[in-house]
């Protein structure tokens, strides 16, 4: 085995303990850490197996079968970014609807104090 | 008609007592609206002063999510009409009926007010007029008819259109951003003449690179309106 895909092995390992670590002890939410998990078991799988590397390589014309996983884990940041961009668009939505609410319902919640007074 | 003026305003406290006061003085009969926009200055102090209803966003938002947050209000306590205006003094409150008469006749859907169909005359630097007429042009083309200040702040519209904006209100370039989206939902724009003061307290100093740089920034954003999902009336 080749040192480079011990070394994804390990990395590999290490990402995926270190998000179920996470969960654990509630510093993730399930919903934003399937993608990570996803990720690095795939890279694992082809970390450790080479016969899944050279043969996918070969599919796709890689000569260097370890820089497939570079390719991986490039593919994956990019749909893990994305993913996040529409998390935080979401929540900026949010915390915009929220904001204009908490305004409104302040103003109301003042009138009301007023007119009692 | 129940009608109420929405006036965006951050960082406002030197004009936002004269802008009251001259709506006071030639619409009586409005209620008025202060969306205090995270001001850091005495804003929302002067205008809650001066017996006008303020809504205070605990930061600030940008001017896209200010007017929407008025919208909201319009919509919760039965509007019929709601009126931009902007805070700064540059709109002058004996334009409002102007803007008021093709809503309150059933005409239009969202009525701007535009610098350009006046006869008086509007200065404004050379850059910022250029990025407008492009702009123009191209959202008359986009919606189908003749838009001259998609720019302008200066709006009427009615009970639909405080629906519509009160879900649906775009955050970055509103204005013009508005206007493809209400002709994509099928709404019926117009505009009319008003005259607009210059601007009296703060400049905009806008170079040519950065007029067109707004306008190509306004472009995309439009772009991107016209192929987006808009929501039914």
């Amino acid at each position: 085995m080749d040192l480079i895909l011990v070394t994804a092995t390990i990395v590999n390992i290490l990402i995926f303990v270190s998000v179920i670590e996470l969960i654990r002890r509630n510093r993730l939410k399930e919903k934003y850490s399937l993608l990570w998990l996803f990720s690095s078991l795939v890279m694992l799988w082809f970390s450790v197996s080479r016969k899944t590397l050279h043969y996918v390589s070969g599919l796709i014309g890689i000569q260097y079968p370890p820089s497939l996983i570079f390719l991986l884990a490039f593919f994956f940041l990019i749909i893990i970014n994305i993913h996040f961009s529409t998390v935080i668009s979401r929540l900026s939505d949010r915390s915009k609807t929220l904001s204009q609410e908490i305004a409104i319902l302040r103003e109301m919640l003042e009138r009301d104090k007023e007119a009692k007074e | 008609m129940k009608t109420l003026l929405i006036i965006p305003a951050y960082n406002e406290e030197q004009s936002i007592g004269g802008v009251i006061e001259d709506i006071r003085e030639h619409c009586p009969e409005t209620d008025i609206l202060v969306i205090d926009d995270g001001s850091a200055d005495a804003t929302g102090k002067t205008a809650q002063s001066l017996g006008v209803t303020v809504i205070t966003l605990p930061f600030n938002l940008g001017i896209g999510a200010a007017v929407q947050a008025g919208y909201h209000y319009a919509e919760r306590n039965g509007y019929d009409i709601a009126v931009q205006f902007d805070g700064d003094g540059q709109h002058r409150a004996d334009q409002v009926k102007n803007l008021l008469k093709p809503i309150e006749k059933g005409d239009a859907d969202i009525c701007v007010g535009s610098r350009f169909l006046s006869r008086g005359a509007y200065e404004a630097e050379v850059a910022r007029l250029i990025a407008i007429r492009i702009l123009s042009r191209s959202i008359s083309f986009l919606v189908g008819q003749k838009i001259t200040d998609p720019t302008s702040g200066f709006r009427a519209v009615n009970r639909t259109v405080i629906r519509f904006f009160s879900h649906f209100y775009p955050d970055d370039y509103p204005e013009p951003e508005s206007l493809v989206l209400l002709h994509k939902a099928g709404l019926r724009l117009s505009e009319v003449p008003v005259l607009m003061e210059k601007r009296l307290i703060g400049t905009s100093s806008i170079t040519l690179l950065r007029g067109l740089y707004y306008m190509v920034k306004v472009l995309l954003a439009i772009m991107i309106d016209m192929i987006k999902e808009v929501p039914g009336r």
